[in-house]
């Protein structure tokens, strides 16, 4: 094991899958200066061909991502902020997702959008988003939510070699944390949710910096007596449906902590799962955890106020403890 | 003639620049010592832009802005203090506190915000510009926007419908030579203001580190653009002093331009400029410049002491910008 900062284990998967397959070239807006430190020094080591920074066209950036993987590269296109993917999206979701079902499969396309998100640091309004799940309801592109070292370095080296489009979201506040990172090559597949802390009362679904958020609930109940179980989705679309399911099944209670806001939250899209297939499992509601359907404000107390904390999630699950089962 | 060139009108002008480098002063040492919750873009060396600009326009004119936004507003006859305000987060601020110095916006002022999207002004201020011209009562919109957002595929579009439209639309450029911590040349291909020669549009490169030059040309501009004469591009060479974001020096880990060329923009400093130029014409006594520092310096101060620990904004204050509860 090596102890790691998140936005370092990003840049080692970088390097590593730069170092491994030479078709593999990063696209974006200061990816040279590194504004985040994960592509920093990749542009003294792979060169000016491989790595390109490009002007402030993110119409133009994601559909060149999307032409050059058609034709033959592996392209990762570096958004910067989550919410650029907003100013990107017309070739992620009209191209990137499509391509792949209209041409029959002739056109595949490993592309990588990667991009910071989320709150916490009074960026305001058009810097604070977790976009997600607008890209996960696209239905073709891969939606990677790493919340810890280890998984910014596997998901994304994963995602580099897939053949088709991902979206790798990484948390913006979590950069600076450290964590341990398995040693040698260190892949985690899409499609798996990890399950963080087993406990038998209440399952919690958390995604993203929340994950931090819910094993901090999960220690202050435990203290009471509360089992918690935490379980990381890892990848927001497609779900790992069976991991999720298996632990409603055992805890018979749902907890869901995501720090999109409610309307557009995978709060939705587990509940929905849960009420489908394990409805008989349950034994109270389902609480979701979410922002609220605002801007997310600047004023410190504020965004605060707004997204998910520990506190708020330690009254969730109370709630559902609370409630008696039908 | 240009409609400040009267001594009384020059005056306005150096308070106007003054007031906006006093205020970005301030902030430096605000964010130094750790009182801004949020990053700020500072405006230093860009001022005679916006005031020669904004001294051609009243309150019923529209402005766009940038996430280098203190100078638009100030120019353009927003508070100080509901500035500071905003900035500090605070519930007395321009926007209450929801925004923060990238969206500082007084709409009573024509000024429709600062923006934290790059390019993101262009599209507003021509669908301000139409509304404009829907009123018919000759007035007109602005965007100022960088050379960076000169690489945005929407300001291409906007002079296309400008052209067609004729709408009373100002597009003034400040090329301040960065996009970020990428020169300009590397992400910028030409001239910009010859971008809109093919579209049959006006368009002038001025030093925008004179202010009557920017003052004429404006001047220009605005009464064409009133008189029904449409669209104006006005290039403005000019330099930020400060770095892209306060700070930026603690995750940059290399240098993008050298002291001597920030110094050699310092001899260029459009405040102390256009002071001894007054001075030398007898418009201002000598020893003016340096007594209106110390007056405006003081009236800054004072403004930003007077907010500063004011109230930060309640919580339940998200209430009333949910939709469907009212
Ligand atoms: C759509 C979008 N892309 C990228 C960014 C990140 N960003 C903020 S400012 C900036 C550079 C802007 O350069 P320019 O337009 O020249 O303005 P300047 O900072 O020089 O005033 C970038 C890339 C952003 N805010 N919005």
């Amino acid at each position: 094991m090596t102890r790691k900062r998140l936005i370092h284990a990003i840049n080692d998967a970088l390097v590593e899958e730069m170092e491994r397959d030479e078709r593999v070239i990063l696209i974006g807006e200061d990816v040279g200066a590194s504004i985040f430190g994960d592509t920093r020094g990749l542009l003294a080591r792979f060169g000016p061909d491989r790595v390109r920074d490009m002007p402030i066209s993110e119409a133009l950036m994601s559909g060149m991502a999307v032409g050059a993987s058609a034709a033959g590269y592996r392209v990762v296109c570096h958004l910067m902020y989550a919410n650029f993917i907003y100013t990107a999206f017309d070739a992620i979701a009209n191209q990137a997702a499509r391509l792949r079902l209209m041409t029959n499969g002739q056109i595949r396309l490993p592309v990588v959008f990667m991009a910071a998100g989320g709150g916490g640091r009074s960026n305001a309004g058009q810097h604070s988003d977790y976009p997600h799940m607008p890209v996960a309801s696209l239905g073709g592109v891969y939606v990677a939510t790493p919340s810890c070292s280890a998984d910014a370095k596997g998901l994304l080296k994963t995602a580099i070699r897939t053949d088709d489009p991902v979206f790798f979201l990484q948390p913006t506040s979590r950069g600076g944390e450290m964590g341990d990172i398995p040693d040698g090559e260190h892949i985690v597949p899409l499609v798996s949710a990890k399950v963080l802390r087993s406990g038998d009362d209440v399952t919690i679904v958390a995604v993203g910096a929340m994950v931090r958020v819910a094993s901090r609930a999960a220690e202050a109940l435990a203290e009471d007596g509360i089992s918690v179980e935490i379980v990381d989705p890892r990848t927001s679309y497609p779900l790992d449906q069976d991991t999720i399911i298996g632990s409603v099944r055992k805890t018979g209670r749902l907890v869901i902590v995501d720090e999109a806001r409610s309307a557009g939250s995978i709060a939705n899209q587990v509940a929905a799962l849960v009420a489908e297939k394990a409805f008989s499992s349950l034994k109270a509601p389902i609480v979701p955890v979410t922002t609220r359907d605002l801007a997310i404000a600047y004023a410190p107390p504020l965004e605060k106020a707004m997204i998910p904390d520990a506190d708020r999630v330690v009254d969730a699950v109370r709630m559902t403890l609370r409630e008696i089962a039908p | 003639m240009i409609p400040n060139s009267t001594a009384a009108g020059s005056l306005d002008l150096l308070r106007t620049m003054l007031t906006i480098r006093k205020a970005e002063e301030r902030l430096a040492g605000d964010f130094k010592a750790g009182l801004l919750p949020g990053p700020v873009h500072l405006y230093i060396g860009q001022e005679a832009v916006a005031t020669g600009v904004c001294a051609q326009l009243d309150d019923c004119d529209w402005i766009t802005s940038t996430h280098r936004g203190h100078g638009h507003f100030l120019a353009k006859g927003g508070d100080p203090k509901a500035m500071f305000a905003e900035i500090y987060g605070r519930s007395t601020g321009i926007c209450g506190g929801f925004g923060g110095s990238m969206h500082v916006a007084d709409v009573s002022k024509g000024i429709l915000g600062a923006n934290g999207i790059v390019g993101g002004g262009v599209a507003l201020a021509a669908g301000a510009a139409l509304a404009a011209q829907l009123d018919g009562e000759g007035h007109v919109g602005v965007c100022f926007f960088g050379d960076g957002a000169a690489a945005q595929g929407v300001l291409g579009e906007a002079l296309n419908i400008a052209a067609l439209w004729k709408l009373p639309l100002i597009l003034v450029c400040e090329n301040n030579g960065f996009s970020e911590f990428s020169p300009s040349s590397s992400v910028i291909a030409g001239d910009i203001f010859r971008r809109a020669e093919p579209y049959g549009i006006q368009s002038v490169r001025i030093d925008g580190n004179d202010i009557e030059a920017v003052a004429e040309a404006a001047g220009a501009a605005v009464e064409r653009a009133r008189n029904g004469g449409g669209c104006t591009l006005i290039e403005a060479l000019t330099y930020r002093i400060h770095g892209h974001v306060e700070g930026e020096n603690a995750f940059l880990k290399t240098r993008y331009r050298e002291d001597e060329e920030v110094d050699s923009w310092r001899l260029k400093d459009p405040i102390s400029r256009y002071g001894r130029l007054l001075e030398e014409r007898g418009d201002i006594a000598v020893g003016k410049l340096s007594e209106l520092e110390e007056s405006i310096g003081k009236m800054i101060n004072d403004a930003a002491d007077a907010v500063a620990d004011d109230p930060y904004p309640d919580s339940a204050s998200l209430d009333r910008h949910e939709l469907g509860a009212s």
